[in-house]
């Protein structure tokens, strides 16, 4: 027993220091203290092991043991994910509640995967099948929604000896054996996997389809692909985590796994209390089936939120290799840079800019290069995808700080969150002129498909006259409205009209926080069919002003709210913005 | 007996070295004797083999390398609690300072607490009355949040603090409810000023006050609201009370966390600042809340001031990532003598939407509120717009607009220091204020609210106009 104790010999906060590990290894899970504390060595010289502690330290010091396990840091994959809740180190929050009380006691471990449940197990392979990695042996209806499929760990493949009969089991149960040439290995329902390592897959494929938000702004403006990447910068209070929230409970992925890194207690209990009662709209079951949440608060142990993002990638990943579209969001990963930032100080190491270790740009991509659309292993060669939405909160909204600028040198969509439209309650305020999409122009094909080249050619006037509307800001600051010609005046009406009738979503309203491309399209539509028959009527000579108090704009604005099921709503405004600017053109005919 | 060291080896800012250390651990407690005998309280920030770096709340003045002994207690900081602990006042690291007696306790307790299973948590959705109807109406506290002041130099952020304390009631219910004080570094009037209006509205007793002034020790006031929040938590989850925390000034918290933070020759973030000032800051803010189950809430109200009114300085930006909205107090409305000089258009609550409405305030609030807020928000911009290009510039009803905000400012958002305006008070305001738009204006109101609330004051207005 005695042979694999180390002993502490400097606390710094979060950060101890021990020597004598036997056989230390570079991302080893070790026990600190006689309370147990959960670390990970993170820095080893010579007979000195630094170790990154996911625990309050406060009362550990010099001479107390450290335990090592020969592990590396790893999370528990298989049957009992969906709907839970984890801290950053995939402990159960629920399971501690119930076991511990309200607050998170120190050296509290439960297992992430309940050994005592039984899941009704339905093989897939029979005995004498020749099954590679990631092939799956059988699969357990996890929730209505989600088939959980049991693969064959990474690393092993050869011929199934054994194939559990259909019923039910726990996840430590062997439910399959595997002959190899290293003899025969077990299969359980579950596997571990070490957080920082990307599980492999077969190959990567380019994204080549949007991730449908039912966000006007992002869906017809600044699309994310299906395994893509996305940031979401912005200052306080701008909106980032009500974003993300959006696209939790809206996006057509499959899975949902929302990483609370550093952020707010209250936001976790709002996505529990609301997601169960909230429906999926194209599965009808509650989004608490498909999410995993992972609960890393500002006020728990900062090692342990800087753990927390690979602890959320590695399950992702997991889905992902089950054939599942996957989509997940952190909030936020500067909480996650800044965590560390804190352990590279405390290890007294060169600090780049701000203060941040200077593989804070390495780190922060390959995180995000964790993403990606894949064909998977295994013989069935299934193609999935892996979508990464960051928030990052810089100071004071500034888009120069290191972990921004670091962000967007690997994300391929920006989402600028804007103060100014935030402090007007303009939501979502994602900037319309500094954001971007450099997946537009893939996804370009898919959208022509579904909703003829007619979106492709709105959006791109749509761009065009919001760019033109700040040109004309800037000259009406200076000199007033009344110097702008009549068509100039206009643009500025249609601009506010995509602004308010369009971008503007109000994530809390019923009718208007889902909107589908359709009645996307359709909407996008009304706004540009006036702008059409506007720019008609002016060259007849109609007076603008009479064009702006059409009582049809009210119909425009009111869009939002056309229900799903009654877009027929559509052809009728479309109608009597025709007969209104027909009425205004013969009255000028008509003298 | 615990072992004595006389082994300081360094003394720098607030910090001391001691060597040869047999048996310390991090953020153990230790206490300081000076030569002169007088006794120091100090806590382990780093232990490096037998060499513990200290942090002396009171200050090294005083000490020296040869006489200073100082004596490892084994434990954190720690309160003594007790019910009897209600209505007494207590200097920064929680000595009584109020001529009462010490505290027998029941429970000894950890000032730095243990963070909330997130899994735990209730969501905050009960309505807090604060009587102020710029709060109420606009910017509605909900019982469990944290909602801090963002004031300035100069702007009566105290008086705002105390009428809200004194106001602040659950609608209908006669439930317990506390008030926890924290003073930070704040002038001895300052702290002065609440106490004897807590004492003068009898408010005091059910208040635990805990003062550090301006010229007590800096570092103190690391552990000052930490003494706070843990008194709170007890009285909220052990006590069931309903406990609101103010804590002043905030900012002068975050100076004594930079001047440790300096002195350990830390890398500084923003402004000198440490790197770590987030997470500290959340580990106090995130102490708000309300569990599952159990009866009580702690609703924090921390108050700081802007350094040049600046809400990008490192101190309000971080408290505004952390907290769950906040109120801006303008200098502008502060000088045109509107108390209390709350700037609705960038404050914001962020819990708002689940504490408002049919059954917990007035169905009408939403339509209210997010109509007030627009129309507000125009009339201040076209009030702009015409000190730049003169009246003539604006349209007959952006002039109406501006004549609203003019007229928000004076009735809605001014009022009296003890004025205590109920719910439906502040919407009525709200109503008759909206009654000077044309009604076709009103797009933020469902017409059936517009049929039902906007009618009585319609006429009044109309009479208004005749006369005029
Ligand atoms: N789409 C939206 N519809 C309506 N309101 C919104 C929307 N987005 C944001 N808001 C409003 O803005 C507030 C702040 O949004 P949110 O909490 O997402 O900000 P944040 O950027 O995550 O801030 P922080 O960095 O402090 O966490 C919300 O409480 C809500 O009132
Ligand atoms: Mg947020």
């Amino acid at each position: 027993m005695k042979e694999n104790i180390g002993k502490v010999v400097k606390v710094s906060g979060p950060l101890v220091v021990a020597e004598d590990i036997p056989n230390a290894k570079m991302y080893e899970m070790v026990y600190v203290s006689d309370r147990k504390l959960f670390g990970e060595i993170i820095e080893i010289k010579g007979n000195n092991a630094s170790i990154q502690v996911y625990e309050d330290t406060s009362g550990v010091g010099p001479g107390d043991p450290v335990y090592s396990t020969g592990m590396p840091l790893s999370v528990e994959l298989g049957p009992g994910l969906i709907g839970s809740i984890y801290d950053g180190v995939q402990r159960p929050l629920d399971v501690l509640k119930e076991k511990y009380g309200d607050f998170i006691v120190r050296g509290s471990y439960e297992p992430a995967l309940n050994r005592k449940k039984k899941w009704h197990f339905v093989p897939l392979v029979r005995e004498g099948s020749d099954v590679v990695s990631g092939d799956p042996v059988g699969y357990v209806q996890e929730t209505i929604a989600i088939k959980h499929y049991i693969l064959i760990p990474i690393g092993l493949e050869g011929k199934i000896d054994f194939i559990a009969d259909e019923g039910d089991y726990t996840v430590e149960d062997v439910i399959a054996k595997v002959k190899t040439g290293e003899g025969e290995k077990e299969v359980k329902m579950y596997q571990k996997w070490p957080v920082r390592i990307g599980r492999p897959y077969a190959k990567r494929l380019p994204p080549n389809e949007p991730l449908i938000t039912g966000q006007r702004v992002i869906d017809a403006f600044f699309p994310i692909a299906k395994g893509g990447t996305a940031c979401v910068p912005g200052p306080f209070g701008s909106g980032k985590t009500v974003i993300q929230h959006q696209l939790s409970k809206w996006s057509d992925a499959d899975i949902i796994i929302f990483i609370g890194c550093g952020e707010r207690g209250n936001e976790m209990t709002d996505v529990l209390m609301e997601f169960p009662e909230l429906t999926d709209p194209r599965t009808d079951r509650p989004l608490m089936e498909r999410t995993i949440l992972i609960a890393n608060t500002s006020n728990m142990p900062v090692a342990a939120r800087e753990a927390s993002v690979f602890t959320g990638i590695t399950m992702g990943e997991y889905f992902r290799d089950m054939g599942y579209t996957v989509a997940l969001m952190a909030d936020s990963t500067s909480r996650w840079a800044e965590a560390m930032r804190e352990m590279s100080g405390r290890l007294e190491e060169m600090p780049g800019e701000e203060g941040y270790p200077a593989y804070l740009a390495s780190r922060i991509s390959s995180f995000y290069e964790r993403a990606g659309r894949v064909i998977v292993l295994g013989n069935e060669k299934k193609e999935s995808a892996l979508s990464v939405i960051g928030a990052v909160s810089p100071p004071g909204g500034d888009l120069s700080d290191p972990v921004v600028q670091a962000t967007l040198r690997t994300v391929r969509v920006f989402w600028s969150l804007d103060a100014q439209l935030a402090y007007a309650r303009h939501f979502p305020s994602i900037h319309w002129l500094r954001s971007y999409s450099l997946y537009a122009d893939s996804l370009k094909d898919f959208y022509t498909s579904r909703l003829g080249k007619e979106w492709a050619e709105m959006r791109k006037e749509f761009m065009k006259i919001l760019r033109r509307e700040a040109e004309l800001q800037e000259m009406v600051r200076l000199v007033g409205i009344d110097a702008l010609s009549p068509s100039d005046r206009l643009i500025m009406e249609v601009a506010r009209s995509i602004r308010e009738d369009f971008l503007q979503q109000n994530a809390f309203m019923e009718e208007d926080t889902y909107t589908s491309l359709e009645k996307q399209k359709r909407m996008m539509r009304l706004i540009h069919l006036f702008y059409v028959y506007a720019q008609d009527a002016l060259k007849k000579g109609v007076n603008l002003d009479k064009i702006v108090d059409l009582p049809v704009r009210v119909d425009i604005s009111r869009s939002k709210l056309i229900p799903e099921d009654n877009l027929e709503k559509f052809d009728e405004i479309e109608k009597k913005l025709k007969e209104s600017f027909e009425a205004l053109i013969s009255e000028v005919q008509n003298g | 007996m615990a072992k004595e060291y006389i082994t300081t080896r360094n003394i720098a800012g607030p910090l001391i070295i001691v060597d040869s250390v047999e048996k310390a651990t991090y953020g153990e407690i230790v206490e300081i004797k000076a030569a002169d005998g007088s006794i120091k309280r100090g806590q382990v920030l780093e232990i490096d083999r037998d060499r513990a770096l200290i942090q002396v709340f009171e200050g090294t003045s005083g000490l020296n390398l040869g006489e200073t002994k100082v004596k490892f207690l084994g434990r954190g900081v720690q309160v003594g609690l007790a019910p009897s602990i209600l209505g007494r006042i207590f200097d920064g690291s929680g000595s009584p300072i109020d001529d009462g007696p010490a505290i027998i306790p029941e429970k000894m307790a950890d000032i730095n607490g243990v963070p909330m299973n997130p899994y735990a948590r209730n969501y905050p959705s009960e309505f807090i009355q604060t009587g102020v109807s710029a709060i109420d109406g606009l910017n509605t506290l909900v019982r469990g949040q944290k909602l801090p002041i963002f004031s300035g130099s100069g702007l009566p952020h105290a008086k705002l603090a105390a009428q809200i304390a004194r106001q602040a009631k659950v609608k209908g219910e006669g439930e317990k409810f506390a008030v926890v004080f924290v003073a930070m570094g704040i002038t001895f009037e300052e702290a002065n000023y609440f106490i004897n209006d807590f004492k003068e509205t009898g408010a005091l007793e059910r208040s635990v006050m805990f003062i550090n002034l301006g010229d007590d020790p800096v570092i103190e006031r690391i552990a000052t609201p930490r003494f706070g929040l843990t008194v709170a938590e007890y009285l909220a989850f052990d006590l069931g009370m309903h406990v609101l925390v103010i804590m002043t000034d905030m900012t002068n918290y975050c100076e004594a966390l930079r001047e440790i933070s300096a002195a350990r020759k830390e890398v500084p973030g923003r402004r000198g600042y440490p790197g770590y000032m987030y997470t500290d800051l959340a580990s106090m803010y995130e102490r708000a809340g309300r569990i599952k189950g159990k009866e009580g809430s702690i609703t924090q109200i921390p108050i700081l001031t802007m350094p040049e009114d600046d809400k990008t300085h490192p101190i309000p930006d971080l408290t505004g990532y952390i907290t769950e909205g906040q109120i801006f107090l303008s200098r502008t409305l502060h000088q045109q003598a509107i108390y209390p000089p709350i700037d609705v258009l960038p404050s914001l609550s962020r819990l708002k939407d689940k504490g408002i409405g049919k059954g917990k305030t007035r169905e009408d609030h939403s339509d209210v509120l997010n109509q007030l807020f627009a129309a507000y928000a125009r009339g201040r911009e076209s009030r702009e717009l015409a000190t730049v290009l003169g009246e003539s510039a604006l349209t007959k009803t952006d002039l109406i607009f501006v004549k609203f905000a003019d007229r928000f400012e004076q009735e809605f958002v001014k009022q009296d220091e003890y004025e205590d305006r109920s719910i439906e008070e502040t919407l009525d305001i709200g109503w008759k204020l909206l009654s000077m738009i044309p009604v076709e204006e009103l797009k933020r109101i469902r017409p059936a609210f517009i049929e039902k609330y906007l009618k009585r004051y319609l006429k009044e207005e109309d009479k208004d106009a005749a006369q005029r």
